[in-house]
């Protein structure tokens, strides 16, 4: 069926790649749950699993957008089905910006909260001094890793560098995407190639920088995934911005190729969008996580 | 694959082999099924599992059971009957009627939809098969509070199932949003949809918001437990307390992504049966937005008694009780569509009925605990247990089983037994309060829940309580029954209008509905619609 036949329901065709999902997802889970629980120096069968089921989940997605694609390409798709699409990946970001309140909301609290009653403010006085007699209650790395200082001491990543300089790269990136965007709604494939390429290179450099500034802080400034409530929030936010941003430029690269296929018409280009509109949440994460994070 | 789609697309029917059909199917009917039998399964799975509880409570002192296993038993009855009963069946029922309702072919995202089911099953493997293991299942209750929770190895398996299961319900909440928003026929404007559509829309939005809050919140505890982290840890600056405030801020519109749907179902229904249409259609939607909106402000009205600020229990205590007005509208709504109305009391009707009156008695035990200063003194006892299990019950259960009658002959073709539907009704209404009703009296009594021994004052309430469980377990056997019977046995043919009172699209297609409905979108006529005319 063609484009011309727009008011006519498209409904898919059966597939195998949801059990197959559903299967990967399982064997990755089981895996990695065998694999947590595995004594240290014993064999154990969770770790081969957990990667045999990446791998079962790669091949997955390579399978399920290759079928999609073929689909889209031969013309199957109506622009019901684009606002279907359009939907789906909108209500995926939203459950994404959640997925990072629950995070923001740990940090908060344990900054507002948490960590100042443990120093004896408002209801916490007498939990400060039966239990925490002089534990000196200011965020960061004076007080950030508890009473017991857990993880040892530490020193917090001084914003005004590398974070400053990846905010820089993806602001930037932000940019040279909607250039490219411009320029595929304009027909200027040149253009459109060297705005994507010059977004995915933005955001390979964000991760050297952001690799390097987490080695930095293991290596130098003692600051760990176990430096007390202050560590867990501070990796625990940026690693997974970082986890985002690594997916996000996995998928620029593929629009990328997908774009110099020829794939995307000025007025049908869906993927494009919808990887830009990623793009964009992650670059708004990242904003919050330097304000909330780094700076304050 | 891509040929295979342009050709495809012919609407011949159902494939023929099994595999093909139900497990590479993008059928929104087939799946649906597939839903329902699953949450059928999962209801009795945790309800042999209550059995156990009950069994153990029936006389004071250990009688069967480890004090561990019965932890296990009454962490298990919860996840398996929230995750794997109530949601998948809700879920269900979305996929077999939402389409149908609203003229639409199918749902928007039927590939993504069949995934949605598909990790259903094997997250609930995972989650079971800890019971296996050596050092058992999870054991520190179904809200997985630490430090509890993160004794024991079974945590592993427990997050990552929340974690599938998660994955899961937001697929299935963005299908059904994109459905609703975009595969409605022409005319089906958002204000002549269904009650059950809209509730399912708000409940869709609520799952998306909320889900991935409870993913972060066991992904913390995942990391505390293994990975050195303290959001958990006093010591390390962080606080349990924490994990309270996310886990409730998923936990409390959650209650209601269980209820909602109930909501929808019973709108239906009662119209059906008192032959008018639903009273205050629009209040009866801006009730639900209301309801869902109240959900994400009053979370920590379970954390009453963990030391909260006193400015904290006021608020929580006042946003509470505001959840009693919408509420309110909606009761009194059913009541007044019934009011005047020429009813009959098919076995549907009847469990819509006993749902208002006895979800009813659960609002009115919710608004008991929501106040702060009475909580404490409630709080942890058989008095909550009894609340809740009346809100779950014979609130989301009782329109679960309202739902399978009203609809079983839509989707077999055939008419189910009225006379064994009414044994069942009457069995499982009386049963059901002979079980809670006593529970109400334990708690006010002082009987902690989650506890596997209790004091020999408390012998005789449990006793009964014991008898009425064991009596209700018994009674949806017959449900089974009836359901087993109407879709193989059945000699009775149903109308395509199988009710008298009927009126939406989905009594407009054969019944059993073919596999494929509305190739070309429906026109729609106002005075078919299920709450009358809405032009005004």
């Amino acid at each position: 069926m063609g484009h011309q036949q727009h008011d006519v329901y498209f409904v898919p065709s059966k597939s195998y790649w949801p059990i197959v999902a559903a299967v990967s997802m399982f064997v990755t889970v089981f895996g990695a749950a065998h694999w947590l629980n595995a004594q240290p120096g014993q064999a154990s069968f969770g770790e081969p699993l957990f990667w045999v089921g990446i791998a079962m989940i790669l091949g997955m997605f390579f399978g399920w957008f290759r079928s999609v694609i073929n689909e889209s390409l031969s013309g199957s798709y109506n622009g019901q089905v684009d606002r279907s699409f359009r939907m789906g990946m909108m209500w995926f970001i939203f459950s994404e910006v959640m997925f990072f309140g629950a995070f923001f909301g740990a940090l908060f609290y344990a900054r507002l909260f948490a960590v100042p009653w443990l120093g004896g403010e408002g209801h916490g006085v007498l939990t400060h001094q039966f239990l925490w007699e002089g534990y000196n209650a200011s965020w960061g790395a004076s007080g950030g890793g508890g009473p017991q200082k857990i993880g040892g001491a530490f020193q917090t990543i001084p914003a005004w560098g590398l974070p400053l300089l990846n905010t820089l790269i993806l602001l930037s990136s932000g940019v040279t995407i909607t250039i490219a965007h411009h320029a595929l709604k304009a027909g200027h494939r040149r253009t459109l190639l060297i705005g994507l390429g010059a977004t995915v290179l933005l955001g390979c450099l964000f991760l050297w920088f952001q690799a390097h500034e987490y080695a930095e802080a293991y290596e130098h400034f003692n600051l760990t995934l176990g430096s007390g409530v202050y560590g867990a929030t501070f990796f625990m936010l940026t690693g997974f911005h970082g986890m985002h941003v690594t997916l996000g430029t996995i998928m620029l690269a593929i629009i990328w190729v997908r774009c110099a296929k020829g794939h995307f018409s000025k007025d049908d280009h869906f993927g494009f969008e919808a990887v830009a509109w990623y793009w964009h949440f992650v670059d708004v994460v990242w904003l919050a996580l330097f304000l909330f994070v780094y700076v304050l | 694959m891509a040929h295979a789609a342009t050709h495809d697309h012919d609407h011949h029917g159902a494939p023929k082999g099994f595999f093909q059909r139900w497990v590479m199917s993008t059928n929104h009917k087939d799946i649906g099924t597939l839903y329902l039998i699953f949450s059928l399964t999962m209801f009795f799975i945790g309800g042999a599992f209550a059995m156990v509880i009950r069994a153990e409570l029936f006389k004071p002192g250990m009688q069967l059971v480890q004090p561990y296993f019965f932890n296990e038993m009454t962490t298990m009855h919860a996840l398996v009957m929230i995750f794997g009963a109530i949601m998948p069946s809700f879920v269900g029922l979305a996929n077999w009627m939402i389409p149908l309702m609203v003229g639409a072919p199918d749902m928007a995202l039927p590939r993504m939809n069949n995934l949605s089911f598909w990790i259903m099953p094997f997250a609930f493997i995972l989650l079971l098969s800890t019971l296996f293991m050596p050092g058992g299942g999870p054991a520190g209750g179904w809200t997985m509070y630490p430090p509890l929770s993160l004794q024991g190895e079974s945590i592993a398996y427990t997050i990552f199932a929340v974690h599938l299961m998660g994955i899961s319900s937001i697929m299935g909440a963005i299908n059904i949003i994109a459905t609703i928003l975009n595969m409605r026929a022409p005319g089906m404007d958002l204000l002549k949809m269904p009650v059950f559509v809209w509730s399912w829309l708000i409940t869709a939005f609520l799952l998306i918001a909320v889900m991935p809050v409870l993913a972060g919140a066991v992904t913390m505890l995942l990391t505390d437990k293994y990975f050195h982290t303290n959001f958990f840890n006093a010591a390390g600056g962080g606080d349990p307390v924490l994990f309270q405030h996310i886990f409730w801020f998923f936990g409390h519109p959650e209650v209601y992504i269980m209820i909602l749907p109930a909501f929808g179902i019973i709108s239906e229904i009662i119209p059906t049966f008192a032959r008018k249409p639903i009273f205050g259609y629009r209040a009866m939607v801006f009730a639900i937005a209301s309801i869902a909106f109240l959900s994400f402000i009053v979370w920590a009205h379970h954390m009453f008694a963990v030391g909260l600020p006193m400015g904290a229990e006021i608020f929580f205590m006042y946003a509470t009780m505001l959840i009693a007005v919408p509420t309110g509208v909606k009761v009194f709504n059913w009541v007044s569509t019934m009011w005047g109305g020429s009813m009959t009391f098919e076995t549907p009707m009847l469990f819509s009925i006993a749902f208002v009156i006895l979800f009813t008695i659960g609002g009115f035990s919710g608004l008991m605990l929501a106040l702060a200063p009475a909580d404490f003194q409630y709080h942890d006892t058989y008095f909550v247990v009894a609340h809740f299990h009346y809100v779950l019950v014979t609130g989301a259960a009782f329109s679960i089983m309202a739902a399978a009658y009203y609809w079983l002959p839509k989707w077999s073709g055939n008419m189910y037994s009225e006379t064994w539907g009414k044994i069942h009704f009457w069995s499982s209404v009386i049963s059901v309060n002979v079980l809670f009703f006593p529970q109400h009296f334990l708690g006010l009594a002082g009987m902690p829940r989650r506890i596997p021994d209790y004091n020999v004052a408390f012998a005789n309430f449990n006793m009964i309580s014991s008898i009425g469980g064991f009596w209700f377990g018994a009674s949806q056997l017959i449900f089974l029954g009836v359901v087993i019977h109407c879709v193989f046995f059945s000699k009775k043919k149903a109308a395509d209008r199988s009710w008298e009172g009927a009126k939406g699209l989905e009594w407009t297609v054969p019944s059993p509905a073919p596999f494929h409905t509305f190739d070309v979108p429906p026109v729609i006529h106002d005075d078919e619609l299920a709450h009358g005319n809405t032009e005004h």
